[in-house]
């Protein structure tokens, strides 16, 4: 190995070695040519993805119980979102450890959701004006204990998983639900329109490009997920590589996305946070080659470089 | 192409086609590179180095 | 400070311009500005950024893959200014616009498909020999930022694999802390990172990597190595292993 005392001179370097004209600029030209021609033909005959994006109206059209049952979820503070911990809120559902580690924790909540608040409260006091029925209703949910509201919302989506769908309108088996009925046709009703969509973006103003409430949203119900099964993206099918249609993908990302394939990380709780600590590992390894005995001298033991220059070793 | 990709499943392995399809080519540009003979027009060495 | 000398020397004609062989010697006030400009020229002068000639073990089609990820880069960015300057919806309205995405969305399958058989090339020709060790190093950390900018890219799609993405991503980028101040969700975040910062970053990374192979040269092959301090002239100097 060379000591660093600056830069070899070249002629030293290229000693006894044999130069040859080579014209760079043109094989940079050469190669932009010809990259742009496999880049247009291959755009011009096989396009690109696009699947459009999934709405909340969208999903409360054509799944209204799983909608109606995730936002039932969603004011009871069970869903995922509600549950999960920061940086949304300060519970700890979705929160990843390792041992004493908890990075997540430590950073706190910075993206604040209050799910029962954003996703239903909230959107549903927008809409009261003309609507005395869902304006007392309101009220009573307000004025109910949280013990009464907990027992209300309990029983509403257990009967859900019998709900069917009368007159556009989810109905479910005679019970003690309180206003919460009322509470989910009319946000049902408002999803329908589109408002929902509207809402959650631009609860606080008119310009935003904060797209967290509505995912989180769309995230913790059924059908969403569905979507994503159909188009084999999800993690378990190593969903992380995968592009809609008969696209490729991000092939680049085999080595993170084959660890959630294999266990231990494939129950895990913590698995993102112990993926993501294994491939800084090997990120690092990846740029430290150069100084890592072993791996730096693979190239010398596996002589795949005799092919390489294998005209220089001839002559 | 919209259509849902065809997928291979060995053990644990599960990788759609085009997928498939893009790394068995590059597999192949490697080793056609290795192999594939260089143009070298020009290539003789000169006396005179007067870059 | 130095005004006395400074405005003198200006106003003198170049003490030793001898112009005989074209090596006369730049002026040497000494001082910060020549530190740098002799540092930049004696490794980067105009014949060591575009020389004419390159050592004859170089015709080999492996070298060829770092020149056509640059090329594929050039092409990511071309597509990738049209549509940013048509703005992010106009690819799901207009067949122009999508076709337009689909050069995007092919080079930057071509850049990664290139850069990584010029990981490959340089892994098994050893390329960090000789001092480069930070030039692998720099096209390791480019390789890396370009995965991030292809993350974001994907999240700023605006359809149906940009949600998905996103509500998946999240959960990995929320275990390590970062989730509050790296925000997948939020498309505007993403968007500005996509389209101005991190493009300017895998740029500048990418012309450091080739400003730091041009001023070191092409490696040698590794049975042939560099041996300092061999006799001058003599004719095995390079090849004594």
């Amino acid at each position: 190995m060379r000591r660093g005392r600056g830069p070899i001179d070249k002629a030293d370097y290229y000693r006894g070695i044999r130069m040859v004209p080579y014209d760079l600029v043109k094989e940079l030209a050469i190669a932009m040519v010809a990259t742009l021609v496999v880049v247009l033909v291959l755009s011009a005959v096989l396009s690109s993805p696009d699947v459009p994006s999934a709405t909340i109206q969208a999903w409360a059209k054509s799944d209204p119980v799983d909608f109606v049952t995730t936002a039932a979820t969603e004011l009871a503070g069970q869903s995922e979102t509600a549950q999960y911990g920061p940086p949304y809120n300060t519970a700890d559902g979705s929160v990843q450890s390792l041992g004493a580690i908890v990075p997540q924790q430590w950073a706190g909540v910075h993206v604040a959701v209050n799910a029962p608040l954003d996703f239903v409260l909230e959107p549903l006091s927008q809409s009261t004006v003309g609507d005395q029925t869902l304006a007392s209703a309101l009220s009573a949910f307000d004025a109910a204990s949280p013990t009464q509201q907990q027992k209300w919302l309990n029983a509403y989506i257990q009967a859900l998983a019998g709900a069917t769908l009368t007159n556009e309108q989810v109905t479910v088996a005679s019970g003690d639900y309180g206003p919460v009925p009322t509470l989910m046709s009319r946000l049902l009703g408002l999803a329908r329109t589109g408002g929902l969509d509207a809402l959650l973006l631009t609860s606080d103003h008119f310009y935003q490009t904060d797209y967290s409430k509505p995912l989180l949203f769309l995230g913790d119900g059924g059908y969403f997920i569905d979507l994503a099964q159909a188009q084999d993206l999800t993690g378990s099918q190593w969903g992380m590589m995968n592009e809609t249609g008969r696209y490729p993908g991000q092939a680049w990302l085999w080595l993170y996305t084959l660890w959630y394939q294999l266990p231990p990380f494939t129950t895990a709780s913590n698995a993102d946070l112990l993926v993501v600590l294994v491939m800084t590992v090997l990120s690092l390894a990846l740029l430290l080659i150069p100084f890592i005995p072993g791996l730096r001298d693979i190239p010398r033991w596996i002589p795949v470089h005799r092919l390489i220059w294998r005209r220089h070793y001839q002559s | 192409m919209n259509q849902p990709a065809p997928y291979f499943h060995w053990g644990f392995i599960l990788i759609s086609l085009p997928n498939l399809v893009l790394i068995i080519v590059m597999l192949a540009l490697f080793v056609a590179a290795l192999v594939a003979p260089f143009p070298h027009g020009g290539g003789r060495h000169r006396a005179d180095d007067d870059d | 400070m130095t005004e006395a000398s400074g405005g003198g020397a200006e106003a003198a004609p170049h003490a030793s311009g001898e112009g005989v062989g074209g090596s006369a010697a730049p002026d040497r006030e000494g001082g910060w500005t020549t530190a740098v400009r002799d540092r930049l020229t004696r490794r980067l002068s105009i014949d060591e950024l575009l020389p004419t000639r390159q050592p004859a073990y170089v015709g080999s089609w492996v070298y060829v893959f770092g020149v056509v990820t640059i090329a594929a880069l050039v092409w990511v960015v071309a597509s990738g200014t049209v549509l940013a300057l048509m703005g992010s919806a106009w690819w799901h309205t207009s067949s122009l616009g999508h076709f337009f995405n689909s050069i995007h969305f092919w080079s930057v399958q071509m850049f990664f498909i290139f850069m990584v058989l010029h990981l490959w090339g340089q892994y098994w020709g050893a390329g960090w020999r000789d001092g480069r060790a930070k030039t692998w190093m720099v096209g390791v950390v480019i390789f890396l930022f370009s995965i991030v900018t292809a993350f974001t890219g994907y999240l700023v799609q605006q359809n149906f694999d940009s949600q998905w993405i996103a509500v998946n991503a999240k959960d990995a980028v929320n275990s390590t802390g970062l989730g509050g101040f790296f925000n997948v969700l939020n498309f505007g975040q993403m968007y500005g990172l996509h389209v101005m910062l991190l493009p300017i970053g895998v740029t500048l990374l990418v012309v450091i990597h080739i400003l730091q192979v041009r001023s070191r040269g092409v490696v040698r092959p590794i049975d042939d190595p560099y041996v300092p301090d061999a006799a001058p002239g003599s004719a095995s100097g390079g090849r004594a292993r």
